[in-house]
């Protein structure tokens, strides 16, 4: 019975483990369709921002309500998770509690866990009711029907299980350790389950046994039941958001890259010396698809958790407009999971003839005032405002497709080097006369 | 002062064989548009009454081709950006100064991988450098107890980060700041950057100025103080929408300083 039990532990660890590698292979393809980009300046300045944005939560807190209980949550998960490690040595050697030799520092770190776990069931809690009692409503949008909201839901439901199944396995193993049950060492201390162990106590040991083989299993397939479910859900930033705010924006929010095709088509005509004459022509300016945006773009995208706090800052949406950088950010990545699941069916070179522009219109697009909130409000440092400039990029150099007022302010530039009509003679006219 | 301010230009300086310390750039708002070219003049008055030697390109400015680059047209922006920098660099031009906070991040970040390399400053931040070194002075407590709140333009604050040269001013002018409650970085946009100045806004159930504009009007301040020529004009718009010109004025962080000296 003890190998069976080792040997299954093993072999679903394993499959486990493989079809977690295989997910992660194909998101990393799904990333690496964007364009090539080097992002390697200023190291130093790099860990920095990811210590203090990713792994200190700073910009969380700049919504306290929110922060604090995702401190929570997080802490939970970093540090419960060192428990697991215990779960695996068990599974696979078939111990139980076998770093119990550490003594008081594993009573102390026992107890220490029971403590987050209820921290972590109550967080979740007060998450389900800012979703579905307090209905905030950055998480009732348009693009938060269906999928969206689900996911979310499970997530936060099955961690409220595991944290269930955590304490549950902890009062089992409290009463067969009290009852000298072979094979259960006494250690541990137990600060919240304790209190469940009334609901065990009449119980006799073999039941127990059961019992406490039942909720250690379900603790563990839950672990690895979410380790798989996270790649397809936008839990994702769990593990992304450390890369993410690694490569992050260093520069000035306001600077936009300038596009350096077109400052070799310039020099062409100003000054051919400083053009590069064997520069190919691009065979497009500014985004259509996934594939013209970079890789970080998409590390982006698979990053985002739709909290929503870009749209909820977002001057346009705010005012009723249909731009929501969260969905600029959903609908990159699952255009980006399109794209790739086509790939997968026609080779590496296939492109299925769709673009972004199919996801995002130009209504969204022109509703954009540039203005960085999005971009500041985001806890991960994602940029949808990047997105929204090379979408409209291509829809000005490409298509023409801008409004009539644009194309007279740019013919105005053109001709009058102003925005307006005024001529250029007139520009220092306001000097005159001042008193 | 009953005569008239002369405004130096570039030019008229190198054929005296002159330099400007610093080249105030003016921007197209500032030069075209009636209500912004009331900041420019209350600008230019303080330079001159604090001794600044500074000039104008006058004719020879033209767009920084912002407007163009935000639409999306890359093109017409490096046209008009290689332009600029062919006039700024044969004048031999080194330090811009700029009351459009448009014009400071497109010159400041976007010109030099285009060869323009300046050191580039908003209006706002020198007038505190002013204040700080003791060249610009008030008198006896010019706007005491004055209600005044800040609206923080996109393209100076979140943009660039800065966010307390005019905070200063009104501290160094005994103002009461009265901040909005999206301010600094949490700060909401006017409505007019992203070439949105230009064009019909999309449609929506409110304008955005008119949100930003209740929010300051929501404060009780008197006056909304602003650093951009753009936001200047939509805030306006918006203070005219509620009915409340005559008790909120907006004013420009240039002309507030102009008005406490009297100028």
């Amino acid at each position: 019975m003890q190998y069976i039990e080792q040997i299954l532990f093993i072999a679903i660890l394993a499959v486990a483990i493989y079809f977690f590698t295989q997910k992660v292979k194909q998101i990393r393809r799904n990333i690496l369709i964007g364009k090539d980009q080097i992002i390697n300046d200023n190291k130093p300045a790099r860990w920095m921002m990811m210590a203090k944005v990713a792994l200190g939560q700073s910009k969380m807190v700049v919504r306290p309500v929110a922060g604090f209980f995702h401190i929570l949550i997080y802490l939970g998960f970093v540090l419960i998770n060192i428990e697991v490690l215990e779960i695996l040595m068990d599974g696979i050697f078939g111990t139980h509690r076998v770093l119990a030799f550490m003594g008081p520092v594993y009573d102390a770190a026992i107890g220490f866990f029971e403590i987050l776990a209820v921290l972590v069931l109550v967080s979740c809690l007060v998450f389900l009711g800012r979703r579905f009692v307090v209905h905030i409503p950055r998480f009732h949008s348009q693009e938060m029907k269906g999928w969206s909201t689900k996911d979310a839901t499970y997530i936060l439901v099955i961690e409220i299980v595991l944290m269930g199944a955590l304490l549950k396995m902890n009062a089992v193993d409290q009463v067969l350790q009290s009852k000298g049950a072979d094979h259960y060492v006494a250690a541990g201390s137990f600060p919240v389950s304790q209190y469940l162990v009334g609901f065990f106590q009449s119980y006799d040991i073999s039941t127990l046994v059961v019992l406490e083989r039942v909720f250690w299993w379900f603790h563990i397939l839950g672990i690895l039941f979410f380790l798989n479910y996270v790649p397809y859900s936008k839990h994702l930033h769990i593990f992304l958001a450390f890369p993410n705010t690694w490569y992050g924006r260093l520069q000035p929010a306001g600077q936009f890259a300038n596009m350096p095709e077109i400052t070799n088509e310039v020099n062409l005509m100003l000054d051919p010396s400083k053009a590069d004459p064997n520069m190919p022509p691009p065979d497009k300016f500014g985004v259509s698809d996934v594939t013209d945006l970079s890789w970080k773009n998409l590390l982006d995208a698979y990053s985002c958790t739709e909290c929503g706090r870009c749209t909820s800052s977002c001057p346009a949406n705010i005012t009723g407009k249909k731009l929501s950088p969260r969905k600029i950010m959903m609908d990159t990545r699952d255009r980006a999971d399109e794209l790739g699941k086509a790939k997968d069916v026609n080779g590496a070179d296939y492109h299925d003839g769709k673009s972004l522009h199919d996801y995002i219109s130009q209504e969204e697009l022109l509703a954009c005032t540039t203005c960085n909130a999005c971009v500041e409000a985001c806890p991960i440092n994602i940029n949808p405002l990047e997105i929204i400039f090379g979408m409209r990029q291509f829809q000005t150099l490409e298509k023409s497709n801008m409004p009539s007022e644009w194309a007279m302010m740019n013919s105005n530039i053109e001709n009058n080097q102003a925005p307006w009509q005024f001529s250029p003679s007139d520009r220092a006219n306001w000097t005159q006369n001042i008193k | 002062m009953s005569e008239t301010l002369h405004v130096p230009t570039v030019a008229e300086l190198t054929a005296k064989g002159e330099k400007p310390d610093v080249l105030f750039w003016v921007g197209c708002a500032g030069s075209f548009d009636e209500r912004a070219q009331k900041i420019t003049k209350a600008f230019v008055k303080i330079l001159n009454n604090v001794g600044i030697k500074y000039a104008i390109l006058g004719t020879e400015e033209s767009c920084t081709g912002d407007p163009a680059k935000r639409a999306g047209n890359e093109f017409l922006f490096q046209m008009q950006a290689m332009a600029n920098i062919a006039t700024l660099n044969a004048y031999e031009i080194t330090k811009i100064v700029t009351t459009c906070p448009h014009c400071f991040n497109t010159i400041k970040n976007e010109y030099p991988s285009l060869g323009g390399t300046y050191e580039v400053i908003h209006h706002t931040q020198l007038l505190q450098e002013l204040i700080d070194e003791g060249k610009l002075t008030f008198g006896a407590d010019p706007f005491k107890g004055k209600k005044i709140t800040y609206h923080d333009s996109c393209y100076l604050g979140r943009a660039n980060g800065v966010y307390d040269a005019p905070r200063r001013i009104l501290e160094a002018m005994d103002a009461e700041l009265i901040e909005m409650k999206r301010c600094r970085k949490n700060g909401l946009c006017c409505g007019a950057g992203g070439a949105q100045m230009f064009k019909e806004a999309e449609s929506g159930t409110k304008e955005i100025n008119i949100e930003r504009t209740q929010e300051a009007i929501a404060t009780g301040a008197s006056i909304i103080s602003a650093n951009c020529p753009f936001c200047t004009t939509m805030m306006g718009d918006g203070v005219k929408h509620a009915n409340m010109e005559g008790q909120v004025e907006v004013l420009d962080l240039a002309e507030l300083v102009a008005q406490a000296k009297d100028l």
